[in-house]
């Protein structure tokens, strides 16, 4: 039975209930969290690339932002409990990637310079429901928030909406990331409180 | 025996604060009783963990200021955006009570003694465990050569100042203020670099042992500057403390 | 917080090994799976600002330990620590 310290209070604080998960706070932050260095790829050597489709797409820096992109204003839910409502981001909706491509895959994983990867099945990045982001707050993503672009996959826990995003590739089994390797849920849904396996 | 606590398990001791010292503005001491404490080394730490009446916890890691022997004292810096440093230094007072565990650290500890001459190198409050190995020093009567090096960003922000201006047998200090010197200041007025260490730090050749302890760009800066003088990596232990609190 | 000031020590997860290992291992020396580097746990580039703890090798960056932990279960990867050389209670003090 853990001390009671008189007068100390956490930071966050309460929301409305249809905009909080279970178990989260709200935070006026924008908290980073990382599991590496921050890397740090020159634009001229950035590309985004989609695999595992009939044949690899790719796109340069330059060629990514002449995409179809758009402005997103979402709720995001960290795992470590802290949620930040309305955030604005801009960037292209994984749709127009995904559409480049022949495929029939059932899944995707994300890769990210620094090795960071992160898995998800394809109806939770398709239909309007996830981006590659490289905006934030109408200024350009900064690199420790995952910039110059992350994958952004609000209805998910936020260690599913990968910084540093470099490619998907399309895959036909699940495979666990990163984290979901190491306890974290495969799929990550803040409303079921999905946080960890077996949740 | 002090010292025994370093392995085992570790459970967390209710502790209570029976005195507060202000250091600085923004660092104070805290000196705890805790019952079952079985005494430390210098150079450990602890791990604090405050619980909120709604079950919050926040729990963070805090150098032991006081030297074996002495009363258990740790001094905290408040950090801007900290969740436990504010609570610890601005709020919490006599009675209060909080949980820690500990001691904790093998690694970075010195027992005041040897041959070998001994270089310290703190930034900021990083100053803290080196604190403790100075008072175990002074304590034991230890002549082991010592020197400090402490950057601080001005005078009101040296900890232990008092101290430290009346250094023990052996010991030398040297400062360094970053940001403002007051009138008359004859220290160093800069951040650490390798032209300052090199007239501050023992000669290589003397085989000393190193002790850093400040922010990670700090310790990375100091650590890469006494390899260049041709300190073999593995005689600089090294303790980097985070910028949350 | 300035995000190189994110990047800590083995010193900083001390307790929480000792929770796990029943030992203080920062004084430890580790050998990385990846590139053979041996040094000691207490100067692993940690990073506790995530959603769990990270270890790598200060010489390659691999990851060389993984800490989650839930309020009921912890889940750890030394996949990227070959060996661990704990040194005897007697012979540490």
């Amino acid at each position: 039975m853990s001390i009671i310290s008189r007068g100390f209070r956490g930071r966050g604080h309460e929301g409305p209930p249809d905009r909080v998960p279970p178990g989260q706070y709200l935070t006026d932050d924008f908290p980073v969290l990382s599991a590496g260095p921050t890397p740090h790829t020159p634009l001229t050597e950035w590309t985004f690339t989609v695999t595992g489709g009939s044949e690899p797409v790719s796109w340069t820096w330059d060629e990514f932002r002449e995409l179809p992109s758009e402005e997103v204003t979402k709720d995001i839910h960290c795992v470590t409990k802290w949620s930040k409502l309305d955030t604005a981001w801009h960037g292209v909706s994984v749709d127009t990637l995904l559409d480049a491509v022949e495929h029939d895959a059932a899944f995707v994983m994300a890769f990210c310079d620094g090795g960071y990867t992160t898995n998800l099945p394809l109806e939770d990045v398709t239909d309007g429901k996830a981006w590659v982001a490289y905006t934030y707050q109408g200024e350009p993503l900064d690199p420790e928030h995952g910039g110059p672009a992350r994958l952004l996959v609000p209805h998910l826990y936020f260690w599913k909406s990968a910084k540093w995003v470099r490619s998907l590739d399309l895959r036909d089994e699940d495979e666990p990331g990163f984290w979901e390797s190491n306890g974290y849920h495969i799929r990550g849904d803040p409303w079921l409180e999905q946080r960890y396996w077996g949740d | 025996m002090a010292g025994a606590a370093l392995l085992g398990r570790l459970t967390w001791l209710a502790a209570e604060v029976v005195d507060a010292v202000q250091e600085t503005p923004r660092v104070r001491t805290l000196v705890l009783e805790a019952d079952g404490w079985d005494g430390h080394r210098a150079g450990q730490h602890v791990d604090v963990r405050l619980t909120a009446e709604d079950g919050y916890q926040a729990e963070r890691s805090y150098s032991i200021a006081s030297a074996p022997g002495e009363p258990l004292a740790v001094t905290v810096e408040e950090l801007e955006d900290g969740e436990v440093s504010p609570y610890l230094v601005s709020e919490a007072h006599e009675g209060d009570r909080f949980e820690i565990r500990g001691p904790i650290g093998g690694y970075f500890v010195w027992d005041g003694s040897g041959e070998p001459p001994v270089l310290l190198i703190a930034g900021g409050s990083g100053v803290v465990p080196l604190m403790s190995m100075i008072r175990h020093r002074a304590r034991t009567g230890s002549r082991t050569p010592t020197r400090l090096l402490y950057s601080s960003r001005s005078y009101e922000d040296v900890i232990y100042r008092a101290e430290l201006d009346e250094p023990a047998d052996g010991l030398e200090v040297f400062q360094t203020l970053t940001r403002s010197q007051p009138p008359g200041w004859a220290g160093y007025a800069r951040r650490i670099d390798a032209e300052m260490l090199g007239e501050v730090a023992w000669p290589a050749a003397e085989e000393p042992r190193v002790f850093v302890c400040g922010s990670t760009r700090f310790v990375d800066t100091a650590a890469d500057g006494l390899v260049g003088m041709g300190y073999p990596p593995q005689s600089i232990r090294t303790e980097r403390f985070g910028a949350t609190g | 917080m300035r995000v190189d000031e994110m990047r800590l020590d083995g010193n900083a997860i001390g307790g929480l090994l000792i929770e796990l290992f029943g030992t203080d291992l920062t004084g430890s020396m580790g050998v990385c799976a990846s590139c053979g580097a041996r040094g000691h746990v207490a100067t692993l580039d940690v990073y506790v600002h995530a959603p769990g703890v990270v270890g790598r090798c200060r010489s390659c960056g691999a990851v060389m330990i993984r800490i989650v932990r839930s309020e009921t279960r912890t889940w750890l990867d030394l996949s990227g620590t070959r060996t661990i050389e704990i040194a005897d209670a007697a012979a540490l003090e």
